[in-house]
């Protein structure tokens, strides 16, 4: 079959492309319904990565955080009309020590590879899990994004002491917001405390035991472990402030990607003892955990919600540039695309 | 129920020549008709595909499904009509006779020689269909169109933002199509260019799906040049 492609060519230009399906190959067809534009979407789309980047990974469909509906499913693994997001990491091996996102060799949709934005999407049906019935799609469509915030949380549950009376999070956006939105579930004894810069946002962490504005942080406060949900500019800041406000032997949780190579108080981690580790992306098993959260735990879908800024239905290529134009004028939350291209 | 009507006219004869009808050409290594099915075989909305070809092509047609789409239980290959609209006739009476007709039947009928339409064009036509009986898919005309009464001189220029170029899939609910072929004269029926015509003919609405630009028609061998540039430009 004949598959439409929506490829970013160069930034700020989507043009259509053909790719071959094979529809009788062991794949399951999905048809995208919703899709969600994360930050490393839009640095692509703006232009803002390494032109050297651009250049080595342009043409490609952009968007990894998706959910769609089964048109087929070969092995019947799946029922046609099945509603199931999409996970994007492709491993083609497996490994007993390295989790899936991080073996060298896997892919992963809109880095590299074809992303979600397709007429259908063939995916390995281990790539795909089945949502529950009546789950907000426009919230379901960033589960990989929720997924990346499991995976760093479950990291940190086998990394960190098990002293864990206070957690900081750093970062006043969407990854920090989801973050402290799963700590509270997993680990309901502990306070969460949310550090951010921009007092508006942290207005909307009603859920945390305490928001402090970075500048204003009163004397005394301490954490056993933190998440970094900060990225570019702010890390070398939020990180050198969490060695200053951590306690001895805590855990640091690395989320937030930064273009630059960021300078730390390594004196200060070293004499503290501290423990740092980095996570990126997310597997199947972290997927399903997220799935099995909002069966658990069903409000965690209202406050997700909450994050939804735009849902634009999407019919053509210019839908597709307001869309990434919408979400470039956002402060915080999600633009999420209908997809009815 | 809603059922796809592929229609693949052309009657060219002679195996290896340029004279096959163009949706049996293979464009990756397919051929074209086979492509164009597909599209419609992924959607669960149809209960039936339904092939109408010439007769001497019927055999041709029916093994070529056998070697691609070989779990295509779905897909119908019958003999087709001598114009379009007896051909969709004919794709009407299959219905009636297998599965029964009622208010609620709608049939997307389609080129076979469109192997480029997208889901959203098929969706928005199911849709369509349904909502108001009868639907066109066109996209707004790029190029100035000239009538010409003598043809020798200019008796029109029509305004361009009214005109659209037709494309397919045209949807209808089939009963009401039927119902208002049958009602037309011998010499209505010779002036129809297509079935939505049948409906502005009796005053019924046809509601516009958008198409796409790239759903072009495999007619000459400049199409299919096209349409084999626009898959090379698989990169990734």
């Amino acid at each position: 079959m004949l598959n439409t492609v929506y490829r970013l060519t160069q930034p700020r230009k989507i043009e259509i492309a053909f790719k071959e399906i094979d529809i009788f190959s062991s794949d399951v067809i999905v048809r995208p319904t919703y899709l969600s534009i994360c930050n490393a979407d839009q640095r692509y789309y703006q232009g803002t990565r390494d032109p050297k980047i651009l250049s080595e990974k342009l043409p490609m469909a952009l968007i990894h955080e998706g959910i769609g509906k089964v048109v087929y499913s070969p092995d019947g693994a799946f029922k046609p009309g099945e509603q199931v997001v999409m996970i994007p990491n492709i491993p083609v091996e497996s490994d007993e020590i390295i989790a899936e996102n991080y073996l060298r060799s896997s892919k992963f949709c809109a880095s590299g590879y074809d992303g979600f934005m397709q007429e259908y999407v063939q995916l390995p049906s281990d790539r795909l899990i089945r949502l529950p019935d009546g789950i907000k799609p426009e919230v379901a469509a960033f589960t990989e994004i929720v997924s990346v915030s499991v995976h760093a949380i479950s990291r940190f549950d086998r990394f960190a002491h098990k002293r864990r009376n206070a957690v900081g999070v750093w970062g006043d956006g969407n990854l920090s917001y989801i973050t402290c939105v799963l700590l509270k579930k997993l680990f309901p004894d502990t306070k969460i405390y949310v550090f951010g810069v921009v007092e508006r946002k942290l207005n909307d962490f009603t859920f945390v035991d305490e928001a402090y504005l970075t500048s204003d942080i009163p004397q005394g406060l301490h954490i056993d472990h933190a998440f970094e949900c900060v990225g570019s500019n702010g890390s070398q800041s939020a990180i050198n402030q969490i060695i200053d406000l951590i306690n001895p032997e805590g855990t640091i949780s690395i989320l937030g990607v930064s273009e630059y190579p960021v300078s730390i108080n390594t004196r200060m981690m070293l004499e503290k003892g501290l423990r740092m580790f980095g996570s990126s992306r997310s597997g199947r098993a972290d997927f399903e955990k997220a799935v099995e959260m909002y069966e658990k735990h069903p409000e965690i879908i209202e406050y997700f919600s909450r994050m939804v800024n735009t849902v634009k239905p999407v019919r053509t290529v210019r839908d597709i540039d307001e869309a990434f134009e919408t979400d470039n004028r956002k402060s915080f939350g999600k633009t999420v695309m209908k997809w009815e291209k | 129920m809603v059922y796809a009507v592929i229609a693949a006219g052309g009657v060219g004869t002679r195996m290896g020549s340029s004279e096959k009808p163009k949706q049996y050409l293979k464009i990756n290594d397919k051929p074209i008709i086979v492509h164009t099915v597909e599209k419609f075989f992924v959607n669960d909305s149809f209960k039936r595909i339904i092939v109408l070809c010439p007769d001497q092509w019927i055999n041709y047609t029916r093994d070529i499904f056998a070697k691609y789409l070989p779990q295509s239980e779905r897909v119908n290959v019958i003999k087709g009509g001598d114009t379009r609209n007896e051909t969709i006739m004919r794709a009407i009476d299959f219905i009636e006779e297998n599965d029964g007709l009622d208010d609620g039947t709608v049939i997307v009928t389609h080129d076979a020689v469109r192997p480029f339409v997208t889901a959203r064009i098929i969706d928005e036509n199911i849709e369509a269909a349904i909502k108001y009986g009868a639907t066109d898919t066109v996209v707004p005309a790029t190029d100035t169109i000239v009538e010409s009464a003598d043809k020798k001189t200019i008796s029109n220029i029509p305004d361009r933002s009214k005109l659209y170029q037709g494309q397919t899939p045209q949807s209808f609910k089939a009963k009401l199509l039927k119902q208002l072929y049958y009602s037309l004269t011998e010499d209505e029926k010779n002036i129809l260019t297509d079935a939505c015509k049948i409906f502005s003919m009796k005053g019924h609405e046809v509601y516009l799906v958008d198409g796409e630009v790239h759903n072009i028609k495999i007619t000459y061998p400049y199409d299919l040049r096209v349409a084999k540039a626009l898959l090379d430009e698989e990169i990734i």
